[in-house]
């Protein structure tokens, strides 16, 4: 293997760093490269002599390393080990030892072994962020950062200095990223791309972490990450993205042995690497010289090529052999040996290409036509492009845009990327663009700045723009003909493709890109967008800048779905709802389904005598026959749950729900629908009155929080003059509906207190009485046609409540039953699902309940669209039952319903078919002894007792119309079986009394594993809370209830959302502007957190909850304390101060922060009341988040 | 992701907000009994959509979960102003490429 590893490298800031002599065990298909530390795989391949790396995607030519950054077009490979990556450019890879790669032919293939590195996320909030960290970048934030705002530098390189290449320049960088580095509001990143520039000044970036990319990190330790997303709020953005060189098209410039010309020059001076030793510099400006000056001091033969008139060349400084620069003159094409890699190229001159040319031996081809400032990440700002003769490229528009759509942000172009060509000028430009963007007059004269010093080659410091030249063929000739002259590399578009595409009438570069896909690669037309453009344009006869340029999208490099996904994958990929009683079902064998967030018991399987476990059908079967013939009991706690509060909440209620809500009595409960001003059901429940101006509404699990906006939407917008308030208290009470006819013993034994006589607590009444000893309230409320109780008890007292009411029915052989047989117990009794039976077009009436509409009340939200002939209509489509006649025909849910006379021989005939409806729930029935259905039905109620068709799978199956209600038609169950002995209290009860079980806390289980996170205090704890008093306060600020609460409270309440006030043990949240979170703080109750006496001082102009276990606390404490929870909540936490709150996201859940000590000290302590259902997955999520922030 | 001033909690991210569709529509006197089924299906149904300023309410759901109404810019996407329910919608500039309406 011949080495192209150079002992020095002139004047090069080598990145090889002082290990430049330890050979790494880096293989590519096999054959092991010279591979050092700093290298890039591209790197080790040109030191190695590996020409050939890949081959292109369409027409399989052979590709070598073609640039020395991210806008390689051609080598493309796979890293196979030892963290996969299943494509990625040759140029981006830092080898490690153990990096093994292969080409890719175009395209790589996912690695099927499981990804086993960690991807994540932070948010990140700064005052100015500047993007590049090359000379522009670099002055910009340094100038930004002397004036004290936070700033950020983001550079996709392993170190600063951009472009800089000579020894003196890259000092001068690292002097200044030293400088960076003393201020403390400074963040510098390095290995980071931003991708994306989205609204707002929204900038999205990928970290990369060579250690756990080399597999060589340790879980949990800094640097174990191997990708991390910065999502970052800038207010301003300075882009100093610096330039790429731009290539130019002739015949075979594909070939391995073609390069970019400074890419040649950064493999020599960066790792020592002499890509070629014959070298054909083929350039259109001076900037090229520079190259052909550094590979001739290392000994390599050059020859410039460069079409302009011989005196039009620059003068040079150092020693250039006569006759190595051919004036005048072009490269026309490449020669190639059996390798499929260059040997020579031909040479005409530049007036007469179709002329007689001459050979030049060449194993390299360097090419410039000068640079195109990389604006993507401008245009994906909306700014616009316009192109510039000068620069002979796209630069960003020095107006405003006119683009329809188009809003300028608050963003500076400096530097290269601007059109700049030199380093003092790049400098000069970039310190201003960072002083303005910081606010601040520029306060350095030009003169004075501090920039590297120019190399002392000669070349002028004002550099004249390049000839301009994209394209080298014969006048004349066919375009279509010239389909060796690549344009788009990686995509394999040549310019016959472009002509093909314009003779085809389009004249849009748009169309052309769609057309040709040209642009649409990995590296989205880095190289190749503005030449085919030129192109383009040539082919038209018009200018580059009438045509414009495509505008370009994120990501500005590709960015693995792996490190989008970050810790939102398996079981954090969505928030995971338990109950309070999750512990108990998981200990007591329950299989779980998702219901919204929630995960519910599904069913509860038993074990077999054949020693194996029932299926779904036989443990619903059983749990079923329990239900309807012993006594059963189900979780029932993540039903939505709101109070309403108010002396107008009887008449709020009244203009919600469909029935009259207003002349419940306390004490008793009733079924509510809420409709759509449409007219269509939105949601039913229940309502309790707890007291005359407090009512308890149920909802629907899924709907919890629909419903809880949509009161806050009626009351906020349109009746703001109701005294009205509602808070969510799903979390704040655990609810178990014990079921079925032996439930009135299991429940009478269980709360001595309660008198569970069918005279003495009726159907739709509930009662506050201990049970098990816990404080509850009991509800007789039915979901299944049974005997029911339903039992609610503080949130924290559920794993209390289970436990006791397991061990008391036991002997009544009580059967715990999941959503299963819940569903099937329902749909027996004809009850709809709202959101299964029902699908947004349903009205109450087309379910059958018409008795929940009132007729008498003035108005309720859905009454006018009641009236409306649409809703009128007789054929409308009904809530029916359906038998098959097939008793063991279980028909699949959303199955179509059709007319039995459309069929042929009893099969569906030729499209378009009459539909009547569809299945919405389909089971099999213990009670029934056969399989039943619900539909929705056209017509259906007319249909009762006749039959349509059912279509499965194309094949028709007759079934039975029904009444929904096939168990129990006349409710005789719902006191209990008939056919029982009439209840009779036990005669000597004894007395109940509270027993005092300490709650659980919903992080009870988390408590050790949460400790052992961090063993440094000062550094970073965890901890959850232990339980404390907290109400939920609504009261207009400003009034006379305010005053008196606060009096009462003798805490003044905070002025503004956000703000936190206190006393001593006593908190004041601001959570809105007329709702506040009141805390214990520092013991677990106040004794001016009284529910009475807050509320007599309400005097019915506001309202108080009880929330104290509907939320649990989590407190971060120490250094750290804040750069984990930067991982999850988009908020700017420098803000969250001792004295704020807020309530935002963490790791997707609903959380209120407040800040209690000092930010960034090791008294920094930080509150997370979560949510307790949420708790878990918080919980799960920090332990994740935490470890790499704990030393 | 937009960046949108909450009037309570200050600018937060898009995410943290429902849209709730055109503002002043209000809920019609005495449920709409008056109205006929044309006018009611109108208040339903019909919405000015228009290109450039519009009045519009969203909810700052994962906040302080207040109302509030927004004059956007459907074009750009600007929130041109927001203000609390109730209140009158502000008089703004036109539209960034003058094709809204005031």
């Amino acid at each position: 293997m011949t080495s192209y590893r150079l002992p020095l490298a002139g004047q090069g800031a080598s990145a090889l760093g002082p290990d430049r002599d330890q050979l790494l065990d880096v293989t590519f298909e096999g054959l092991t490269l010279d591979a050092r530390p700093g290298d890039t795989l591209a790197a080790a391949l040109l030191a190695s002599g590996v020409r050939t790396v890949a081959h292109s995607v369409r027409l399989g030519r052979p590709r070598g390393v073609y640039a020395a950054g991210v806008e390689e077009p051609n080598a493309l490979v796979a890293v196979t080990g030892p963290r996969a990556e299943p494509i990625a450019t040759a140029t981006t890879v830092e080898v490690h030892d153990g990096t093994a790669a292969t080409g890719l032919w175009g395209q790589g293939r996912l690695d099927g072994r499981p990804d086993r590195s960690t991807y994540d996320a932070v948010h990140h909030f700064c005052e100015v962020a500047v993007v590049g960290a090359g000379p522009a970048g670099l002055a910009a934030a340094l100038a930004a950062a002397r004036t004290g705002v936070r700033v950020l530098l983001v550079d996709d390189r392993p170190a600063p200095g951009g472009s800089l290449l000579r020894q003196e320049e890259v000092a001068w960088a690292q002097r200044l990223a030293d400088e960076l580095a003393t201020h403390p509001e400074v963040t510098h990143l390095q290995r980071t791309t931003v991708v994306g520039y989205y609204d707002d000044n929204y900038l999205v970036a990928v970290q990369r972490f060579p250690a756990a990319a080399a597999g060589t990190a340790a879980d949990g330790a800094e640097g174990h990450v191997r990708e991390r997303v910065w999502r970052i709020r800038a207010g301003e953005v300075v882009l100093a993205t610096g330039a790429h060189e731009r290539p130019l098209v002739l015949a075979g410039n594909d070939v391995p042995g073609v390069m970019l010309a400074e890419s040649v020059r950064a493999y020599l001076l960066r790792h020592s690497v002499l890509p070629g030793e014959r070298v054909v510099l083929f350039t259109t400006h001076d900037d090229a010289y520079r190259v052909a000056m550094d590979l001739l001091v290392v000994g390599a033969h050059v020859v410039i090529v460069d079409p302009r008139p011989a005196g039009a060349r620059p003068v040079l400084a150092g020693e250039v052999p006569t006759g190595t620069v051919l004036s005048g003159c072009v490269v026309t094409g490449t020669l190639t040996g059996a390798d499929g890699a260059l040997t020579a190229v031909t040479v005409a001159s530049a007036d007469d290409p179709a002329g007689p040319t001459t050979e030049l031996p060449a194993d390299l081809l360097a090419l410039s036509g000068g640079w195109n400032p990389a604006v993507h990440l401008y245009s994906q700002s909306g700014g616009e492009l316009v192109h510039d003769e000068q620069v002979g490229s796209f630069l960003p528009s020095p107006v405003a845009p006119r683009r329809p759509g188009a809003r300028r942000q608050r963003v500076r172009v400096a530097g290269a990327a601007a059109g700049l060509r030199t380093t003092a000028e790049a400098v000069h430009d970039g310190r201003r663009a960072g002083a303005a963007a910081a606010g601040a007059q520029d306060p350095v004269d030009a003169q004075a700045e501090d920039r590297p010093a120019p190399p002392a080659d000669g070349l002028a410091e004002t550099p004249r723009p390049p000839a301009r030249l994209h394209l080298v063929a014969p006048d004349g000739v066919d375009p279509g003909s010239l389909d060796t002259h690549f344009v788009d590399l990686q995509r394999d578009v040549t310019v016959a493709d472009l002509a093909r595409a314009t003779g085809a009438g389009l004249g849009s570069v748009e169309h052309v890109k769609r057309y040709t896909t040209a642009g649409t690669a990995h590296d989205q037309g880095k190289t190749s967008g503005v030449l085919a453009t030129a192109v383009v344009a040539q082919l038209l006869g018009v200018e580059p800048g009438e045509l414009g340029t495509t505008t370009y999208r994120p990501p500005y490099t590709p960015v693995a779905f792996a490190a989008l996904a970050g810790r939102e994958r398996g079981r954090l990929y969505d928030p995971v709802r338990t109950t309070g009683a999750h512990a108990w079902h998981e200990a007591h064998g329950a299989r779980f389904e998702p219901v919204g967030q929630w995960l519910r018991p599904w069913f509860y399987p038993r074990a077999t005598a054949e020693g194996g476990e029932e299926d779904l059908a036989a443990a619903v079967a059983r749990e079923c026959r329990a239900a309807r013939t012993g006594v059963a009991f189900l979780d029932g706690s993540t039903l939505g749950t709101i109070e309403v509060a108010g002396p107008d909440a009887g008449a709020f209620l009244d203009l919600l729900c469909t029935n009259l809500i207003s002349s419940l009595k306390v004490g008793s409960v009733r079924y509510e629908v809420m409709c759509e001003p449409t007219g269509m059901v939105l949601d039913d429940g229940t309502v309790s009155r707890l007291a005359p101006d407090r009512f308890l509404v149920t909802t629907t699990t899924g709907n919890a929080a629909r419903v809880l906006d949509w009161m806050e939407e009626w009351l906020q917008t349109e009746w703001p003059q109701l005294r009205v308030w509602c808070t969510s208290v799903t979390e704040q009470e655990a609810t178990m509906a014990v079921v079925g006819p032996r439930s009135r013993e299991l429940v009478g034994t269980l709360a001595p207190d309660l008198d569970v006589s069918p005279d003495a607590f009726g159907f739709m009444t509930w009662r506050d009485a201990p049970v098990a000893g816990l404080p509850a309230r009991v509800a007789r409320i039915s979901f299944s046609g049974e005997l029911a109780y339903e039992v609610n008890v503080a949130w924290s007292d559920a794993a209390a409540l289970w436990d006791a009411v397991w061990a008391a029915g036991e002997p009544l052989g009580l059967t715990p039953y999941g959503t299963e047989a819940m569903h099937v117990l329902r749909a027996e009794k004809g009850y709809p699902i709202i959101g299964q039976d029902t699908d947004g077009t349903v009205t109450p009436q087309d379910l059958g309940m018409g008795w929940v509409v009132s007729k008498k009340k003035p108005d309720y939200l859905g009454k006018r669209s009641h009236a409306r002939p649409d809703n009128l209509r007789p054929d409308r489509k009904h809530l029916v039952g359906l038998l098959p006649l097939d008793p063991a025909l279980l028909l699949p849910e959303g199955s179509q319903l059709v007319e039995e006379e459309v069929l042929v021989e009893g099969r569906l005939p030729a499209p378009p078919v009459p539909m009547l409806g569809h299945v919405t729930s389909s089971y099999p029935s213990a009670a029934l002894g056969r399989t039943f259905a619900l539909a929705l039905c056209r017509s259906g109620r007319d249909r009762v007792g006749g039959t349509v068709a059912v279509v499965v799978d194309g094949v028709a199956h007759r079934v039975r119309v029904t009444s929904p209600v096939l168990v129990d038609p006349d409710g005789d169950r719902r006191d209990g079986d008939p056919g029982a002995p009439p209840w009779s209290a036990p005669s000597a009860r004894p007395a109940g009394t509270l027993r005092t079980v300490p709650p659980t806390t919903p992080l009870a289980g988390y408590r050790d594993r949460l400790a052992a996170v961090a063993p440094d205090p000062a550094v970073l704890s965890l901890q959850e809370l232990a339980p404390r008093r907290q109400l939920d306060l609504r009261v207009r600020p400003g009034t006379p209830a305010a005053a008196a609460v606060a009096d009462r409270l003798g805490v003044a309440l905070p002025a503004a959302t956000g703000a936190v006030t206190g006393a001593d043990g006593l908190a004041v949240l601001a959570l809105g502007p007329d709702e506040y979170l009141l805390l214990a703080d520092g013991a677990p109750d106040h004794p001016a957190l009284d529910l009475a006496a807050l509320r007599a001082a309400l005097g019915g102009d506001g309202a108080v909850t009880d929330v104290s276990a509907a939320r649990t606390t989590v407190v971060l404490a120490g250094r750290h304390a804040r750069a984990v929870l930067a991982h999850g909540v988009a908020v700017d936490l420098d803000a969250l101060t001792p004295g704020r709150c807020v309530q935002s996201l963490l790791a997707q859940c609903a959380v209120v922060l407040r800040g209690v000590g000092e930010p960034g000290t090791a008294a920094d302590r930080l509150e997370v009341l979560v949510r307790s259902s949420f708790a878990a997955h918080l919980a799960d999520w920090l332990l994740l988040s935490a470890p790499e922030h704990a030393r | 992701m937009m960046l949108i001033p909450c009037p309570e909690c200050g600018p937060r991210n898009e995410n943290e907000f429902h849209y709730g569709g055109e503002a002043h529509v209000p809920y019609p006197a005495d449920g709409g009994a008056h109205l006929s089924d044309e006018e009611w299906a109108r208040y339903l149904f019909y919405r000015a959509n228009p290109k450039g300023l519009m009045a519009e309410r969203w909810l700052h759901t994962a906040g302080c979960r207040r109302w509030f109404n927004a004059v956007r810019d459907t074009v750009t996407y600007e929130f041109r102003a927001v203000y609390r329910p109730g209140e009158p919608r502000p008089r703004v500039g036109a539209a960034a490429d003058g094709v809204g309406r005031a």
